[in-house]
């Protein structure tokens, strides 16, 4: 609201400008922004009403209102905070605060809805697409169909049929929009071009072959009507589809055999005796996919394995590299020794490389039958360094212990020298022993110093996926669960696989288990700003 | 020592080895309270020389093995000439550049095209990630208004959930997104650098922050007295004063680019649009794909910017640190 540059920070409470001090601030504004930075300004802001009329109008014709809504009042907010001459602060935050929303706040959310949802392979879209796609997949030739002469056309790289009907009539339509009457340019009493589309040419044609097979377009906007299909790109014929689609009961028959399949509130059609026809649409499930990751068995093992792990390798991962490094901080803080600056670049290098990198370098070296490991450093042992489940975790936390101790070294050796000297020189006056002034005295300055580091690590090696996916892939792989898991994923990598991996893509699952790791890392927060006083040393 | 909790590790290095130069230069011989030394010309004993340093080299010597192993491995394999992994055992036992030329130039693995858009989406993420972070870094440091504690609160606070846990909605959103906006949306990469500033206002802007608040506000009011206004302000004097933090924040978030995984690999689907790391994942987990050796010489290519960077920003920080930039 205030517009006070010159308020000194850390003072409260702060004071409103009073009307005088507001002028002079505007005068001094208009003074030096000049006319150069108006017209950036100005320039800046068209470029963006621009690209948002632009986008309101493409969402609007697609029927998108509510986005469309949405981008149209961003834009005006937008325009509203620049033009102001208060909103100061809005100004210089509006820019990033639009990405956060949109890219971090909002997918955060959007992922606990998608938790509820039936979302995933053969659950992709709304009912109709689903109706029209079975519709589709379903396509047979009429046997009787009259013979459609067709020429094939493109608007915009879609690509289009231009039928002549049995009556002389031209219509053209594409694979979503149905047939439709047109006034096309005859030449034999066939179409073969119309205004706002352009004909393919026989080489084209020839070349765009599979994408021209693929063609089905509508006849009408009832699905039951079927649709015209070429398979050469030159005649077309009517096909219809196998099922037929009841809108009112909401059944989809099978003409063929006659099974009824009807909407039973699973988001599929399924039959009486269970069968489903896929793909279905997208459904709010309610906390399906939570009582399935829990209560069925193939699922719940997997999850609690996983679970464990997720948790061991975090610990192991942050005391291993703590403790690695604090050893080495406390043997290379001793100004009597040569060469530390030669030792402290060296060890440095692994924290600098790029860690899909070094995961990846690893998971060569520790092959099983060509490693470098195996082969040179134990003489021709096989080891199983990456496919026995127990050897697969060691070796999983001996690379992320390669990986972070450097870390953990050079931020022990920052603490450590941070520790002012009188400090132990008062102790050992007093007669401590050298192990006696680390243990009581040093090691808890330190430990406070570093204990909000060590959260935080925890929480990055709560979610360190690359290290995991690049060494070993979660693997080896449990072949008892019905989801693509192994016995060294770790949470995050598990909902990678589950949504992204393997044959089908459960995205409804897959976020489940996300909400899981939401819980963890809140808690973790919790405990961090608890621990470090962040929040309420903000001012 | 961290003076302020800074939740990212990497920025934990940079406090880290900030507060280690600076104590180097001021602080006195002994380090471990060891008993006082005696300088004076005494026979050199070994006995007593390995007691007080001799075995931390031998430390030292071990762990540097340990810290070059893989390093010096995937050196060798990628300057030698044969293909396999067993091929590449013996270390330095050939050397050539040959695996460089494959790797260039291999039509099936379009290499040189994934260090192009990483360096691309990495360049453009630093600039667009310092630049949405100082712009409000410059308004929590420097105005007073309503809601800017509860805004540097929620900062603090969504920066704990980072944005691969969110990955299937980003993937919807983008492939939602893409199916109005082909030009932003799925497999491009201006949806792949839309997405990574939406953590611009992290942990960054935090750092950044605490930066602002160390330039003494007079140097703004002084600005004021003579005529700027609050644009001029942050663009040349605030600008100018905070590089040094600037410069590190872009690096910082150049290696975390480079280094991202989850969400480049789902948002890029071609191979000719994908980022080293997804690609270089890819090709090597390919079970058909043999040629270790190309492999090799692509990861240190890869790895080379960003072990230069890291290398050259740790003298960047201490050197702009404590030199000061404010008078």
């Amino acid at each position: 609201m205030s517009t006070m540059i010159d308020d000194e920070v850390g003072t409260a409470p702060p004071q409103r400008p009073t009307k005088r001090q507001r002028r002079a601030a505007n005068i001094a504004d208009a003074a030096s922004g000049g006319v150069r930075m108006l017209l950036v300004k100005m320039l800046f802001l068209a470029i963006l009403d621009a690209v948002a009329l632009y986008a309101a109008f493409i969402l609007v014709t697609g029927g998108q209102w509510l986005v469309a809504a949405l981008v149209a009042l961003v834009a005006a907010v937008v325009n509203w905070i620049y033009f102001s001459r208060r909103r100061l602060p809005a100004k210089y935050l509006a820019p990033g605060i639009i990405f956060l929303v949109v890219f971090q706040v909002f997918v955060l959310i959007y992922t606990g809805y998608i938790a509820f949802t039936n979302y995933g392979t053969g659950h992709n879209g709304s009912k109709e697409q689903a109706v029209s796609s079975l519709m589709a997949s379903s396509l047979q030739r009429v046997e009787d169909s009259p013979t459609y002469p067709v020429t094939v056309v493109d608007q915009f790289g879609t690509l289009g049929l231009l039928v002549t009907d049995p009556d002389g009539d031209a219509l053209v339509g594409t694979n979503d929009q149905p047939l439709q009457e047109v006034d096309a340019e005859m030449e034999g009493g066939e179409a073969v071009a119309v205004d706002g589309w352009t004909s393919l040419s026989f080489a084209d044609v020839l070349a765009r072959t599979d994408e021209i097979t693929e063609l089905a377009v509508p006849f009408s906007d009832d699905p039951n009507d079927g649709a015209v299909r070429t398979p050469d790109g030159s005649n077309a014929y009517l096909y219809v589809s196998s099922l037929e689609y009841d809108e009112a009961a909401g059944t989809m028959t099978d003409l063929s055999s006659g099974t009824v399949y009807s909407d039973i509130g699973t988001g599929a059609f399924t039959s009486g005796d269970g069968e489903e026809l896929l793909p279905g649409w997208q459904i709010v499930v309610g906390f399906d996919n939570f009582v399935r990751a829990v209560t069925d068995e193939r699922l719940a093992e997997p999850l609690v394995y996983v679970t464990l792990w997720t948790f061991a390798f975090a610990l192991i991962s942050v005391a291993s590299t703590f403790f690695l490094g604090l050893f080495l901080a406390i043997v290379f803080n001793d100004m009597r020794m040569r060469g530390r600056r030669y030792y402290r670049v060296l060890m440095i290098l692994p924290y600098a490389i790029p860690s899909f990198l070094s995961a990846l370098i690893w998971a060569g070296m520790m092959n099983e039958s060509f490693g470098f490991i195996n082969q040179v450093l134990l003489g021709g042992a096989s080891v199983p360094w990456l496919t026995d489940p127990w050897m697969a975790k060691v070796s999983v936390l001996l690379v992320n212990l390669w990986l972070g101790f450097p870390y953990m070294f050079l931020v022990t050796t920052g603490a450590l020298q941070s520790i002012p000297d009188d400090i132990t020189e008062a102790a050992t006056v007093d007669g401590a022993k050298p192990w006696q002034v680390f243990r009581l005295i040093k090691l808890p300055l330190l430990l406070v110093s570093v204990a909000p580091l060590l959260i935080a690590s925890f929480a990055f090696n709560f979610n360190n996926f690359n290290v995991i996916y690049m060494l070993t892939d979660g693997g080896p792989r449990d072949s008892s669960a019905p989801i693509p898991v192994g016995f060294t994923d770790i949470l995050i990598s598990m909902v990678y696989k589950v949504a992204f991996t393997g044959q089908s893509r459960d995205y409804g699952l897959a976020s489940a288990y996300s909400i899981i790791i939401f819980i963890v890392v809140a808690v973790i927060s919790i405990i961090a700003f608890r621990r470090t006083k962040t929040l309420e040393e903000l001012n | 020592m961290a003076k302020r909790p800074v939740p990212a590790s990497a920025a934990g290095v940079i406090a880290g080895a900030i507060d280690e130069r600076a104590d180097a230069s001021t602080r006195p011989g002994t380090a471990d309270g060891d008993a006082p030394r005696n300088f004076a010309k005494r026979p050199f004993s070994f006995r007593r020389w390995f007691f007080a340093t001799g075995w931390r080299h031998i430390v030292g010597v071990i762990m540097v093995a340990f810290a070059l192993l893989p390093i010096v491995f995937v050196v060798s394999s990628s300057l030698n000439p044969r293909g396999t992994l067993t091929g590449s055992n013996a270390l330095f036992s050939a050397i050539g550049f040959d695996s460089y030329i494959r790797i260039l130039t291999d039509p099936q693995v379009p290499y040189p095209t994934w260090f192009g858009n990483t360096i691309l989406v990495a360049s453009v993420t630093a600039i667009g990630t310092v630049f949405l972070g100082a712009l409000a870094a410059y308004s929590f440091s420097r105005m007073r208004f309503t809601g800017r504690r509860v805004g540097l609160i929620t900062i603090v606070v969504v920066q704990m959930f980072p944005q691969l846990l969110a990955v299937v909605a980003i993937f919807l959103l983008m492939s939602a997104i893409g199916d109005w906006f082909p030009a932003i949306g799925l497999n491009t990469q201006v949806g792949l650098i839309m997405v990574y500033l939406g953590g611009a206002l992290g942990v960054n802007t935090y750092l950044m922050y605490g930066f602002f608040n160390t330039i003494p506000a007079s140097i703004d009011e002084a600005a004021k007295i003579d005529g700027a206004g609050h644009a001029r302000i942050f663009f040349t004097i605030i600008l100018r004063l905070t590089a040094p933090i600037l410069a590190v924040v872009a690096l910082l978030s150049f290696i975390f680019t480079v280094n991202e995984f989850v969400v480049a690999s789902v948002l890029l689907i071609d191979s000719e649009k994908q980022t080293l790391a997804v690609g270089l994942t890819k090709l090597v987990s390919n079970p058909r794909y043999a040629d270790w050796s190309a492999f090799s010489a692509g990861a240190v290519m890869a790895a080379l910017p960003v072990v230069a960077l890291f290398l050259f920003l740790q003298k960047y920080i201490v050197g702009g640190l404590t030199a000061g930039a404010v008078k």
